[in-house]
């Protein structure tokens, strides 16, 4: 899939969605912003300043954090391992960070503070995430890209799998992210949900940007116009 | 805590049946016969543990045990040092493991199954062609205490089991690397994904295991003051056996060093038992093979529950 002249902007406390019928580019577009696929022309910039994005742990040490849908989260291990898998607390810092002793209650405390910050209801956080519920682990992958994203967070369908209850936990998550001051990118097939959270929406169709609104009751026909091309 | 304490109240429950029916069972002397017959799939355990929380196998321990010993003998009978041979032994171990390691990852080897399964046969030629198919007499005092001394009753052997099991637990559940491996075995894509050095951690776990298969070498060189390209034969099954029974996962991520134990003392317990009650060597084996059916069946009993667990929880208030 490939991308022309895509042109898009996002801004701390807002939040950004990016709309598109399947094959329109959304999942291309944030894995250009995510550090996935690297760009043939053209940049990302932060703050005003490019920045060199040539994988996604590059795109995270520039504080963008992605939560795929598919959350990435390990089932075996609990809220606080999940949290710090692969930036680890520990000490002392002058060995290879593989060889640090565990800060295991200081990255515990962390996580839980965190998660009731957002209200995330976990009841035992040394519980491994497989066995939590499907809201419950979208609220961990949610909270963990919070917790560590200095500038974007990028939702990939971040209700697709959800019921109608534990949708409504995230969305209200999501709320709480953007109201923290964080800037937003979220892709999703749901227009109620994105008439509901995000202040602007930018629609894509076959690689292109077509349009970009500010989603409200009354131009909602005219954004899925946009989205399956119907003013052409 | 119950599930995972189960291995544990499974050994214990064997124990006293075994006690029950014979009371040497329970003498200080036959508890470290037990230990010392049971140090060495101990260690082989702990090893194929690191190894099968990534999703992996090690076949070649067996066979990386019997060529570390082959080196270890001809060292000592060439230079007549106690430390040489003991770092020959554990070198050639980790570097089977490295090998194992470097040729599953860069190799692209769909599984470490046919790289293991290699090295079981490379290991065990070259210890053949190296010791002319014989035994190498001789080995360090050291050695020698290691492997067939006792303090009371207790095996230094078991000391060693001891001392790396607490090695290996610490590393698995307090040191960063051990994160690493548990979260390669949960899901590796996403490890891969998340900036996990996945490759370093699948190579050092063959090593590892490679390492530990030189201390086994230790072991049995001691106890009988001896290399040979026969010791270890079939140890592989027994220590995957140790990790299966006491409850890891070969879909990875799940187990650990104290219940790797257990089920090598499980292994060792029925062996030692069946013994004591004149249970002929044929029936053993079958009896070893229903437990580790058994143990594999009650694991997936428990992820049964878990799932069921999982589903009650999301249904909740």
């Amino acid at each position: 899939m490939a991308l022309d002249s895509v042109d898009l902007e996002v801004r701390r406390g807002e939040v950004l969605a990016i709309l598109g019928d399947n094959g329109a580019g959304k999942s291309t577009l944030i894995k250009c912003i995510s550090g996935v696929h690297r760009l043939d022309a053209g940049h990302v910039e932060i703050d005003g300043l490019p920045i060199a994005m040539h994988s996604p742990a590059a795109a995270r040490g520039h504080g963008i954090e992605t939560v795929y849908q598919d959350l990435a989260l390990f089932d075996n291990l609990d809220p606080a391992g999940n949290f710090y898998a692969g930036r680890e607390l520990g000490t002392p810092s002058w060995l290879p960070l593989g060889m640090r002793w565990l800060r295991r209650s200081d990255m515990s405390a962390a996580t839980s503070a965190l998660l009731g910050r957002l209200q995330v209801g976990i009841s035992d956080g040394r519980t491994p995430v497989g066995l939590m519920s499907g809201g419950q682990r979208q609220g961990v992958a949610v909270a963990r890209s919070a917790a560590f994203a200095t500038k974007v967070v990028i939702l990939d369908e971040p209700t697709a799998a959800l019921g109608l209850r534990e949708s409504r936990q995230v969305l209200d998550l999501i709320l709480r992210l953007r109201d923290d001051n964080h800037a937003i990118i979220v892709i999703s097939h749901a227009m109620d949900h994105v008439m509901e959270i995000a202040n602007r929406a930018v629609v894509m169709r076959r690689g292109r940007k077509v349009g970009e609104e500010r989603p409200t009751r009354e131009n909602r026909q005219r954004l899925v116009s946009l989205i399956v091309g119907g003013e052409d | 805590m119950l599930i995972r304490l189960g291995p544990l109240l499974i050994l214990l429950a064997v124990s006293g049946v075994i006690a029950l029916l014979t009371p040497v069972f329970l003498t200080a002397d036959n508890i470290g016969n037990v230990l010392s017959q049971t140090a060495v799939i101990a260690v082989l355990a702990i090893g194929q543990l690191f190894v099968i929380l990534t999703r992996g196998i090690d076949l070649s321990v067996g066979s990386t045990l019997a060529l570390s010993s082959v080196v270890g003998a001809m060292t000592f009978s060439g230079v007549g040092t106690w430390w040489l041979p003991v770092l020959a032994m554990l070198g050639v171990g980790t570097l089977v493991g490295s090998i194992n390691g470097v040729v599953y990852v860069f190799g692209r080897l769909p599984h470490p199954f046919i790289v293991t399964l290699a090295t079981l046969s490379i290991a065990s030629g070259a210890a053949l062609g190296l010791s002319g198919g014989q035994p190498i007499q001789g080995m360090p005092k050291l050695v020698q205490q290691v492997g067939g001394s006792r303090w009371e009753s207790l095996p230094f052997s078991a000391f060693l089991v001891a001392a790396t099991a607490v090695i290996a637990a610490l590393m698995l559940s307090r040191v960063v690397w051990g994160r690493w491996i548990y979260a390669v075995g949960g899901d590796p894509e996403a490890a891969r994904r998340i900036g996990i050095p996945h490759r370093s951690v699948l190579v050092s776990v063959y090593m590892f295991s490679g390492l530990l298969a030189g201390v086994g070498a230790l072991i049995t060189s001691g106890q009988l003051d001896a290399g040979s390209p026969t010791f270890g034969n079939l140890a592989e099954l027994d220590s995957i056996a140790a990790v299966v029974i006491g409850g890891a996962s070969f879909l990875g991520g799940r187990g650990n060093v104290g219940n790797a134990l257990v089920g090598a003392l499980m292994i060792g317990v029925i062996r030692n038992g069946m013994n004591l009650l004149d249970v002929q060597s044929y029936e053993q084996l079958i009896v070893i093979g229903v437990v580790i059916v058994l143990a594999v069946e009650s694991d997936v009993v428990r992820s049964r529950l878990e799932r069921r667990l999982r589903v009650l929880s999301a249904a909740g208030p």
